[in-house]
């Protein structure tokens, strides 16, 4: 348990880092649902299931939907 | 001279938090407010979910206010969004394949129908209106995504069934001034026998009229958002 644990903050923490220094915005995005997908799991592993619904339903799928539909509206790279 | 002012005020704030955090003592539990709730919730409620007790039953006035707060993102977004040139069709989108519109079709009513669980069913397993109406929104999205050309949502079906769900909640509220314990939003109702679909009075109905409100606000963002692209 502590492992896994262990192992999904350790990943959440790498993806939260590569999110601020990707230059493709698109994979920011992804890194950034990749963070909102762990912390689902950790909810769900901490015993709040309802947290972990909304932040599975809202951060990992409407949020990085959204941030996808914005992309394509404007520039793909930061300069 | 500013960055001596910033500096000072950085050092006064940083001072405040490390004062007030050490009064607070981690690990004990200073308010009895949770333990009445866990203790006396499903007593005082019916509702066999705590989270959903303390959401809709003791905080209710507060997800008023988050369902408000959401409609109001939602009006601002089309206020924004409409203000843009409309440009028609500018992008020839090629048309999706046919396995994946129709997966896309096929999947549609169940993701539909697992929303609609989770909202009726908030006062009694893990999640609730704001859940299911989050994955309503993203049934319409995977609609969107998958066979965009041909299925759009109707318009005044959506007005209508976020309206009534705005409604539904404030009408609610409003009766518990009447009867009962003469409070907004008292939970009037009958308890009903626990651990049953129909129990915890005025829960089920308030989330299912949560999941309505929302589902049609976040679909209505996503409908804004993929039309203007």
């Amino acid at each position: 348990m502590i492992f896994i644990v262990s192992f999904l903050v350790v990943a959440m923490i790498a993806a939260a880092i590569s999110a601020y220094f990707l230059k493709d915005l698109l994979s920011a995005v992804i890194a950034s649902y990749m963070v909102s997908l762990i912390a689902a799991v950790l909810f769900y592993l901490l015993q709040a299931p309802d947290v972990a619904i909304a932040e599975a339903s809202i951060g990992a799928a409407l949020v990085t939907a959204i941030f996808v539909i914005a992309i394509r509206r404007t520039r793909r790279h930061e300069e | 001279m500013r960055k001596i002012i910033g500096i000072i005020l950085l050092v006064i704030i940083a001072w405040g938090i490390i004062i007030s955090l050490q009064n607070v003592p981690f690990g004990t539990s200073r308010t009895e407010v949770a333990d009445h709730y866990i203790n006396k919730g499903i007593e005082e409620t019916g509702a066999a979910n705590i989270v959903t007790s303390v959401v809709v039953n003791y905080r209710s006035l507060d997800t008023l206010g988050e369902v408000t707060v959401l409609f109001l993102a939602a009006i601002g977004l089309g206020a924004v969004l409409a203000s843009t040139i409309r440009k028609k069709e500018d992008r020839d989108t090629e048309k999706a394949s046919l396995i994946l519109s129709t997966g896309c079709k096929f999947l549609f009513p169940f993701i539909l129908l697992f929303g609609a669980y989770i909202f009726i069913h908030g006062h009694l397993t893990p999640g609730g209106g704001f859940q299911g109406g989050a994955i309503i929104a993203s049934a319409f999205l995977l609609m969107y995504l998958g066979c965009y050309k041909e299925k759009r949502i109707n318009e005044t079906g959506i007005i209508i069934s976020e309206s009534l769900g705005g409604l539904v909640f404030v009408v609610i509220g409003l009766i518990g001034l009447l009867v009962g314990a003469h409070y907004f939003l008292n939970n009037f109702m009958p308890k009903g026998e626990f651990n049953t679909l129909l129990s915890a009075g005025i829960i089920p109905i308030i989330y299912v009229a949560i999941g309505f409100k929302v589902g049609s606000e976040l679909s209505k963002i996503i409908d804004l958002l993929m039309e203007e692209s």
